[in-house]
């Protein structure tokens, strides 16, 4: 029991910053904290596929002198694609929430939907 | 030789395009659209040698980079992807067209360049998503295709655009985030990106809790990407307020491309054994596409605007994919991908009219389509097509998907979902026919009789759509007919690619 707590403490990690992520996109209603949430909740998935591709005993994938372990140097590369992914979501996101600020005068999801409750 | 590059100048050419696109259109307004056209006709052009070469017997297998598949990425076109591409880049051309004038009365003048390198960037991703033999080369063009979605649904004309978008963009990132989780999974446990070398090494790897997980994640987040219902709710919203030609290509290709993505995962990553024997998820896939297709349906009669309405009746359509391919046996998902192709034909037609019916009277109201068959005599005779088809009338493509369907079905020995199927036509055409019956049968009224309607916006008459949407429209409207009667041709291609995702 121990040993599933301590052992794999990387993934304990990335499943709790992924429910706390998770979290703010659903239960949060400022736009803002919505995509902060977003932010958290993909870069656990980063850190999910960087730990995974940890050696024990490696060293960085680049070559040195009287290293013989590496670690996997391609979820590195994976993950560098998905974090620019993950920027351009982010910057999508926060130039609508401007559009939205100026449509609305508002960026609380709550209030945005009572004036369209409103307009019908 | 330029004709074993097809693979890669089909993807890359609306890629480089798209910043042409926008460069040009900064000089000119105009010349964005025909970079854009001339873009889209080449992949066309492309994707048809193709589909041409592989009905040949052949199976194009692109190297990048020169690279061999396990290692570099590998890009396959099979029957299925063959078929898809051609779907893809036929509707791409045919909304391009259609865009010109639509995208000058919605749009403003200067944003222009920026939707159609916007157009050709998601047209790009989608192509991607169809062609690549790699999974995480496939979450990438997901997100191309996602990214360019979002922003092209916020140039809707109105302020519900903006929060319509941004749902889709908090869902769509949940979804594609949950795949990124299910690919992250696969790959460490098999070291593996390749969706061949995946579908060898994964069978004896079966009954590890990582590689179930990883199929929960992929399964969820497809089907919200594909809007299987419930996690559809992102779609009304989308396509409602998104401009009509953003609406007619999300309908007629996004949705469609995510069930294409589903059907790769269920039966060539993971085979029909995964499916049916360790993760049950065929069940739960039938449960969820027959409560989507009846659902869909009722919710449709209850919409008021035309656009919200069409929307919900793709989440019955989507269901009827989904159905197919939870069938598991060849008829039924021949019908699947036999749908694939026939729906991306008809929604794609009816949205296309739906953006005409906008650009004359300025309304999406079904009430104010009363009498409308006079004034635009062809824009409703395309909308006529696509509803009988819709509703599944012999000699149309819809009656062939649904007579594969339910002839799958009745050889899965689930003869309860023959009445589903049933059920959900007589529903359609409750929905469909009283449009139809308002546009022929009620007198036309002017814009003037009706108090708090800004009819046409400047009051002229009523007038039929401008040439250059009529033909796209109606090219598919009568391509609905034509696939219809000659059925054999898409059905042929469909059955080989079915045998060939069911491994046998």
């Amino acid at each position: 029991m121990i040993e599933l707590i301590l052992g794999k403490y990387n993934y304990w990690i990335c499943i709790a910053l992924m429910m706390v992520g998770f979290y703010a996109m659903i239960a949060k209603e400022n736009l803002i904290k919505k995509v902060i949430g977003m932010n958290i909740f993909q870069t656990a998935v980063f850190l999910f596929y960087v730990s995974g591709a940890k050696v024990n005993g490696g060293t960085a994938p680049i070559l040195t002198e009287g290293a013989k372990l590496y670690d996997n140097p391609l979820p590195h590369t994976l993950m560098l694609t998905g974090i620019v992914v993950g920027v351009s979501t982010t910057a999508v996101a926060l130039a609508l929430i401007i559009r939205i600020y100026k449509a609305f005068g508002t960026i609380e999801e709550d209030e945005i939907l009572k004036m369209r409750e409103k307009d019908g | 030789m330029l004709a074993d590059n097809y693979p890669i100048l089909v993807i890359v050419i609306p890629l480089i395009a798209a910043v042409i696109a926008f460069l040009a259109g900064l000089l000119k307004k105009e010349l964005a659209w025909y970079v854009t056209a001339l873009a889209c006709l080449s992949s066309f052009l492309m994707a048809m040698s193709m589909l041409l070469s592989v009905l040949g017997g052949e199976t194009i297998s692109y190297r990048l980079g020169g690279w061999e598949p396990p290692w570099g990425i590998e890009y396959v076109v099979d029957y299925l992807s063959a078929l898809v591409l051609a779907i893809v880049t036929f509707i791409a051309l045919a909304v391009t067209l259609y865009a010109k004038r639509s995208v000058e009365h919605e749009i403003v003048p200067g944003k222009h360049a920026p939707f159609y390198a916007l157009y050709l960037l998601m047209v790009a991703g989608l192509l991607g998503m169809t062609i690549t033999g790699d999974v995480f080369n496939l979450f990438v063009f997901i997100e191309i295709a996602s990214i360019s979605g979002y922003a092209l649904v916020a140039m809707g004309r109105s302020r519900d655009a903006l929060i319509s978008s941004f749902n889709y963009l908090i869902l769509g990132t949940v979804a594609a985030t949950f795949i990124l989780i299910g690919i992250g999974y696969i790959y460490m446990v098999t070291g593996t990106l390749n969706m061949a070398d995946l579908r060898i090494r994964l069978p004896e790897l079966y009954d590890t809790r990582a590689v179930r997980t990883a199929f929960a994640f992929l399964t969820v987040g497809l089907s919200l990407k594909l809007a299987l219902f419930p996690l559809h709710i992102w779609l009304p919203g989308a396509y409602t307020h998104a401009p009509s030609a953003v609406s007619s290509l999300l309908a007629a290709t996004a949705t469609k491309v995510g069930a294409y993505v589903l059907l790769r995962f269920m039966f060539t990553v993971f085979t029909v054994d995964f499916d049916l024997e360790i993760v049950p998820v065929t069940r739960i896939f039938i449960a969820l596409s027959s409560a989507a297709i009846i659902l869909g349906s009722v919710l449709a009669i209850s919409q008021t605007n035309l656009k919200r309405m069409l929307a919900y009746s793709s989440v019955g359509q989507i269901g009827y994919i989904v159905l197919g391919a939870a069938l598991v046996n060849e008829l039924g998902l021949t019908g699947s991908i036999i749908h694939i192709f026939n729906h991306a034909l008809m929604k794609g037609a009816l949205f296309m009219v739906a953006g005409a019916v906008v650009l004359r009277t300025g309304s999406e109201k079904i009430s104010d389509l009363r009498g409308i068959g006079r004034k635009m005599p062809f824009t409703m005779a395309a909308f006529t097509v696509g509803a009988l088809s819709m509703i599944g009338v012999p000699l149309t493509v819809g009656f062939v998907s649904k007579w594969y369907l339910a002839l799958g079905a009745l050889e899965a020995g689930m003869w309860f979902l023959v009445p589903v199927i049933l059920v959900s036509s007589l529903l359609t055409a409750v929905y469909f026919w009283r449009i139809v019956e308002a546009i022929y049968f009620r007198p036309y009224e002017a814009a003037a009789a009706r108090p708090g309607h800004a009819f046409d916006g400047a009051g002229r008459p009523v007038s039929e759509a401008p040439f250059t949407m009529v033909v796209p429209m109606a090219v598919l409207a009568a391509l609905c007919i034509v696939f219809g009667v000659a059925a054999h041709l898409p059905v042929s291609v469909a059955g080989k690619a079915a045998s060939l995702l069911l491994g046998s």
